[in-house]
């Protein structure tokens, strides 16, 4: 390594520029945990914080951190929307979060179980499956079983995401066996494949119905009841504003987040 | 190492880029959980899901072929009104999306698109079939052919082509005798690339073809949807991809080597007849 000069310049160069990069990223990753630690202002309601939560809570929870920014002046919510596996794997990795929504209990456990949240989750709302069909409905789907029929071309989410651990837990609790044409990885695929006429039925949730509006037709059946899905949320121990966190939760799960909750299909918790 | 050309900054902005593409790769191989990964490459899904991929990167491939040379041909060795655009508009792939590329082709060959309800007449149902993952792949692939054939077929020239047909070759035997074999390290390079562009598509499967194991779930939708419920399965193929695609770059660069790819940026349109055409 040190043969000549200029061998041990350039290998200088190097292990600088390795430097300024170890430097910069150590620098971004430390500004979090420290502003936790110090926590001096932690029991005011103010500041900013950022919420994880389900890419199915988006219209809810934008309109919900709206209304915490202007009951409690001063507060700043950032939002961070993606299929509740990947927003519980980015926090396990180190993402800023203060409170993290998930669509289903068993994501939040994994939270729990890395001792990262701040408290026990609360419930918040409930959603159960529906049928999804192309507005003129092409393939005459009223029932379950319908979907089941050969021909028709059904979708559903694959078995390792929330709604699909649902679409099967309906299916075994409806005697159905359905062949879909794709188990997509999340509810916006499935809907996707609806709207544009490619699928004949999907399997989502009420919630996703309601908020494709037009695009698509729901259809109810009585199966669903069966299988209900849980929405916890909690506010993480990380936190560097646990009391603003604590406010966002409790005005989500309040009377005030129930009723916009509901008027978008959820059912209480 | 020689840099006493540069100054010195520009090397270390340099060794910091280089660092920034290789450091990721580096730091995924460090979470392979190495016990488990004979397991968790060889699981059913992941097997189906590596098969499937490599056959229909194979037939994209194909596809690219039959459907690209002619391309690149007719863009380096005609002209005409609005070549620019159409080279613009053969090459927009490359740039778009490839989510972008997906939705495109669902309304084009989708059950309700463009064609897609002729195709139903006839019986052919693209949706959610294999074919539509070659389709998906074959429309982010065929630029990676066209532009690399393209530039072979400039930097050779049209000195040999002409001086055959002064001599009596027809235009099929010109072709066949003398263009094709002097761009075929061009046209290898570009299959191999079109290749390895086809294995890792993502985003236009997803859109048009859906997800399903055994006849849609390519190697890269298998490893999105592992993700969610096991990682290490997820970085165990990705790695598997890796070096796939480490392999495939190593190819094309012994057939193509990155001095002659500088040439032909160059435009430098002379080189030797390869052994070939004598």
């Amino acid at each position: 390594m040190t043969r000549n000069g200029r061998t041990r310049n350039s290998c200088h160069l190097v292990l600088t520029a390795i430097g300024v990069v170890v430097l910069t990223a150590t620098g971004c990753g430390a500004g979090e945990p420290g502003a936790a630690g110090s926590g001096g202002q932690a029991d005011a309601v103010d500041g900013s914080i950022t919420v994880f939560a389900a890419a199915s809570l988006k219209e809810t929870f934008t309109e919900l951190a709206e209304r915490f920014e202007d009951e409690y002046p001063g507060t700043d919510v950032t939002l961070n929307f993606a299929g509740s596996s990947d927003l519980v794997t980015q926090i396990i990795e180190g993402a800023p979060a203060d409170v993290l929504a998930s669509a289903d209990t068993r994501t939040m456990g994994k939270l729990a179980d890395d001792g990262l949240l701040a408290g026990p989750a609360v419930d918040l709302a409930t959603n159960i499956l529906q049928l999804a069909v192309p507005p003129d409905n092409p393939a005459g789907i009223a029932t379950l079983a319908d979907a089941a029929r050969s021909g028709v071309k059904t979708v559903v989410c694959a078995a390792q995401v929330p709604c699909g651990t649902a679409a099967a837990a309906v299916e075994e609790a409806a005697g159905v066996d359905l062949t879909p044409v794709s188990e997509e990885s999340s509810v916006t695929d499935v809907i996707g494949k609806v709207t544009s006429g490619e699928a004949d039925v999907g399997l989502v949730y009420v919630t996703d119905v309601l908020a494709a509006g037009d695009a698509v037709l729901g259809i109810n059946f009585p199966e669903s009841s069966s299988v209900v899905n849980t929405y916890p949320i909690a506010s993480l121990a990380d936190s560097g504003e646990a009391a603003t966190a604590q406010a966002f939760v409790d005005l989500v799960t309040g009377d005030e987040g129930t009723a916009v909750l509901q008027a978008a299909g959820f059912g209480a918790p | 190492m020689n840099t006493a050309a540069l100054p010195r900054w520009v090397v270390a902005v340099a060794v910091v880029g280089g660092l920034f593409l290789v450091l990721p790769l580096v730091a995924m191989a460090l979470r392979v959980d190495w016990p488990r990964f004979v397991p968790l490459v060889t699981s059913d899904s992941a097997r189906a899901a590596l098969l499937l991929s490599l056959r229909t990167s194979l037939s994209a491939t194909a596809v690219c072929v039959v459907v690209g040379v002619p391309m690149a041909l007719v863009l380096a060795r005609t002209s005409f009104r609005g070549q620019r655009l159409v080279r613009s508009l053969v090459l927009l792939p490359l740039v778009l999306p490839p989510v972008v590329g997906g939705i495109a082709l669902l309304y084009t060959f989708g059950r309700r698109g463009l064609l897609g309800s002729s195709f139903s007449a006839l019986g052919i149902d693209i949706a959610f079939s294999t074919t539509a993952v070659v389709m998906s792949q074959a429309f982010v692939a065929l630029p990676f052919l066209v532009l690399s054939l393209e530039g072979a077929l400039r930097s050779v020239g049209t000195r040999y082509e002409a001086v055959g047909a002064t001599l009596g070759a027809g235009r099929w035997t010109v072709l066949r005798r003398i263009t094709l074999p002097l761009v075929l390290p061009g046209l290898v390079s570009g299959a191999v690339l079109s290749f390895a562009r086809a294995l890792g598509e993502f985003g236009a499967t997803l859109t048009f073809a859906g997800s399903l194991e055994g006849t849609t779930r390519t190697l890269p939708l298998e490893i999105y949807l592992q993700r969610e419920t096991d990682p290490d399965a997820a970085v165990a193929l990705s790695l598997i991809l890796v070096v796939v695609a480490i392999a495939v770059v190593g190819v094309a660069h012994r057939v193509r080597p990155l001095d002659r790819l500088a040439v032909t940026a160059a435009g430098t349109p002379r080189r030797r007849a390869p052994e070939a055409v004598r």
